[in-house]
């Protein structure tokens, strides 16, 4: 096996797995401000009960987030050393902006909001959690930025030629600023939203199948479904304008994302298929114009397809199709799942609707498949090259890093992995099992009740 | 902003210097506590102290270890691309290491069985002290020089990584980490408790001292680089002073009960330190060995003059708000270490 897909396999094996955790932190990070504002708000212990399981369970993924993510920084220099000195000048920047507002912000925050309960008072408390979630948000925008620079590189010019050509920067907002990075923040963000929303949904749900904390479930069923509604609505509308995004600035990854060969008017959009690289056709059912009409909002304008791109500038395509329309079709039917629990719940019909509630129960699922489906697109899609049309993946490797030496870390990392993953989920369900605990219904410390308010 | 004639090159040099010492001191504590973990105390009890000793820290602590990986990539790619790519497998090691240290916080005490606390008890304990003495032996391969190509690549080879200098600025680092951490954890605890981990305060003390004496006649007959930086510029030495009196300080606080002190003192000797190793080896940040004319430095491994204008905009704005917290935050946490059901 070649180097550069060994060093390929690892990232997309360490970044996939990081990448499970995040989007709960941005997510839950939000949830629990809402909590904490409403315990806040309305004194009602419930809430209170709420902030401190939900606490619990953000604090499990955060760690595994922190402990994984450290990774994803070495990995640059240890795999991709010649990619780290092209882009240092560009790329650096974002990153280190990111250690300097986001990192410190969460992690030092992260203590009070776990370990503070009893030694501040209730603002000061919920400060740190809106902190937490502050910096969690702030990561999001940075490496989204990094990597949005890597797809529509903007605000640098190239020095220097062959092995000793790097880009540097020349402005620095219109860097962070690049034609993609909004597009693919906003989605990022949307998306990371409804994992930690359906989480939320998927615990409460659960509990209203084995009739146990009833209260405590149909809470967070609500406060779950209402935000995953208008997070799953705001995922396609930025989706979409995304898409646009990608029509525009990497027509060869919009191509393959959605398996397109003939430029030209009146393109259609394939619901779903199976791409032949072979033949260069498309099997599949397609709508004659839609994807004309939804790149440039016109039926009859054109869309570059695949056979006006040179062949060594092509992605995979069949897997990049797939792995869109994956993502696709799991957020609509996260739209439609949301939509018919929001129906289901306004008409009281939600607990009497066993099928409804093992469909929530596994809905946690659906945002984590179509983010890393989507990711994989995005990144596939936009192959050969790690920077867009400036450096090509292959020249980006280290070059003093061996085949035995990636083959032995991906060893480790997918034994290390696995291990993580199989106590993370062994935790988490004895967090579940166990329940929101009945003491903190009865809050302590500066958080006790009796100032102020109902009790 | 504009920085008009400042030397960004040398600014920077400080400052990823200053940031591997914000972590140097403060994980220097949590993974001095992993260390002493395992062997110095065995009841269930006394080792969550441990671990909810360094509980609410050792995240944020972790942090600077990132940001001057950031800094570093950001300020000086060559550097970070030439080091990390080098010492691919030492660094490997070392992400296996600070896993196992991160991850075992969080698990150790979420279950009771024995076993299993035993199992994160050493994952805890090997992650703290394979971190320590994979980054010694890193500082120790950077002070020695390592081989450099014509092109800035790494010529080496990872055996030819351990050699028995920087295997003894590892062991320097482990035991002057285990010194840092005996003190933390002495001003954290209480009772009998405190009085057993005050036993081990000299004997950590008088290991360092005595593996830091080697390591310096080492440099001064083996590393000629840093012994001619010396030379050339005699008031270096000044910065020799302080750091003795600050080490000679800590027992005398620690039998005084003024334990705060002396780990103020700890924190002194170790900024000392930093600064001491930073200024033998500038403006070399790898120094190439046997082929000095490949040697990276400040200047030659820089980013662009406006690249580093903006992070030190960054820098300015960001690092003065999170000092602030940080502040804040260890100030909420003071006192001594109370379980309770929110503890690790």
């Amino acid at each position: 096996m070649s180097v550069e897909f060994l060093a390929r396999l690892q990232f997309a094996l360490t970044i996939s797995f990081h990448y499970l955790f995040p989007p709960l932190s941005i997510g839950l990070g939000v949830l629990l401000v809402v909590i904490e504002g409403l315990w806040l708000k309305t004194r009602n212990p419930l809430y209170h009960q709420m902030a401190r399981f939900w606490t619990r369970v953000f604090a499990l993924t955060f760690a595994i987030g922190v402990a994984t993510g450290i990774v994803m920084e070495f990995e640059f220099g240890t795999n991709w050393a010649a990619y780290s000195r092209y882009v240092g000048d560009v790329f650096g920047s974002a990153l280190a902006a990111e250690g300097i507002f986001a990192f410190f912000l969460e992690s030092g925050f992260l203590a009070v909001l776990l370990f503070g309960w009893d030694k501040v008072g209730p603002r000061m408390h919920f400060l740190a959690t809106c902190m937490v979630a502050l910096g969690a948000h702030f990561s999001a925008i940075w490496i989204v930025v990094a990597n949005s620079w890597m797809q529509t590189p903007a605000g640098y010019h190239v020095v220097g030629t062959g092995l000793s050509a790097r880009a540097e920067i020349t402005d620095f907002w219109a860097m962070v600023f690049n034609p993609s990075s909004m597009q693919r923040l906003s989605h990022t963000l949307a998306s990371a939203w409804q994992t930690g929303a359906w989480l939320m949904v998927s615990v409460g749900a659960w509990y209203l199948l084995r009739r146990r904390h009833r209260d405590f479930a149909l809470a967070s069923v609500k406060i779950g479904l209402a935000f995953a509604c208008a997070a799953a609505l705001f995922t396609l509308a930025t989706g979409h304008a995304s898409a646009g995004g990608v029509a525009r600035h990497q027509p060869a990854k919009l191509a393959a994302f959605e398996g397109h060969w003939e430029t030209g008017p009146q393109s259609p959009l394939y619901l779903f298929g199976w791409v032949d690289q072979e033949t260069e056709t498309t099997h599949g059912p397609s709508v004659p114009g839609l994807l004309s009409w939804l790149a440039y909002g016109d039926p009859a304008s054109t869309v570059t397809g695949l056979n006006d791109i040179p062949r060594d500038e092509r992605p995979p395509v069949n897997f990049t199709f797939q792995l869109f329309h994956l993502m696709v079709a799991v957020g609509f039917a996260l739209i439609g799942l949301a939509a018919w629990a929001a129906w289901a719940l306004w008409r009281g019909r939600l607990e009497g609707s066993r099928l409804l509630l093992w469909l929530l129960t596994f809905s946690v699922l659906g945002p984590q498949i179509a983010t890393q489906a989507g990711w994989w697109a995005a990144e596939v899609g936009r192959q050969p090259w790690i920077v867009y049309q400036l450096l090509r993946t292959s020249q980006g490797l280290s070059a003093v890093v061996t085949a035995n030496q990636i083959i032995a870390s991906i060893v480790m990392f997918t034994a290390v992995y696995l291990l993580l993953f199989a106590v993370f989920v062994f935790l988490l369900n004895d967090k579940i099992q166990h329940g929101p605990d009945d003491a903190d219904l009865q809050p302590t410390g500066k958080h006790a009740l009796g100032f102020g308010g109902s009790s | 902003m504009n920085f008009g004639n400042i030397d960004l090159n040398t600014v920077w040099f400080v400052l990823v210097g200053a940031l591997f010492t914000g972590y140097v001191i403060l994980d220097g504590f949590d993974l001095g506590v992993g260390v002493l973990h395992l062997f110095v105390v065995r009841r269930d009890a006394e080792r969550r102290v441990f671990i909810n000793a360094i509980g609410p820290v050792w995240d944020g602590n972790e942090v600077w270890l990132v940001t001057g990986g950031g800094a570093l990539f950001a300020a000086f790619p060559d550097v970070y691309a030439t080091v990390f790519s080098g010492f691919y497998l030492a660094f490997m090691g070392l992400l296996c290491a600070l896993i196992f240290r991160a991850v075992a916080i969080e698990f150790r005490s979420k279950h009771p069985s024995p076993r299993w606390r035993a199992f994160w008890d050493a994952g805890f304990a090997l992650g703290s002290l394979g971190s320590a003495l994979l980054i010694g032996v890193a500082m120790g391969n950077i002070a020695w020089g390592v081989p450099i190509d014509a092109h800035g690549e790494f010529a080496g080879s990872f055996p030819g990584l351990l050699h028995p200098y920087a295997l003894l600025m590892g062991v320097t680092t482990v035991a002057l980490f285990a010194m840092h951490g005996a003190i933390y954890l002495v001003l954290k605890t209480e009772g009998e408790l405190q009085a057993h981990i005050r036993t081990w305060v000299n004997p950590l003390i008088i290991t360092f001292i005595l593996s830091y004496v080697i390591l310096t006649l080492a440099t001064l007959l083996y590393v000629p680089h840093v012994t001619e930086a010396f030379r050339r510029e005699p008031w270096f030495f000044a910065l020799v002073i302080p750091v003795v009196l600050a080490i000679a300080n800590i027992p005398r606080e620690v039998n005084r009960g003024k334990v705060f002190y002396a780990f103020l003192s700890s924190c002194a000797a170790m900024a000392g330190l930093m600064a001491i190793f930073g200024v033998g080896n500038y403006p070399y940040l790898v120094y190439s060995f046997p082929f000095p004319e490949h040697s990276l430095t400040a200047f030659n491994a820089a980013s662009s003059p406006r690249t580093l204008g903006i992070m030190l905009t960054i820098a300015l704005i960001g690092l003065p708000v999170v000092l602030a917290y940080t502040v804040s935050i260890y100030w909420i946490f003071r006192g001594k270490v109370k379980l309770d059901k929110m503890s690790y």
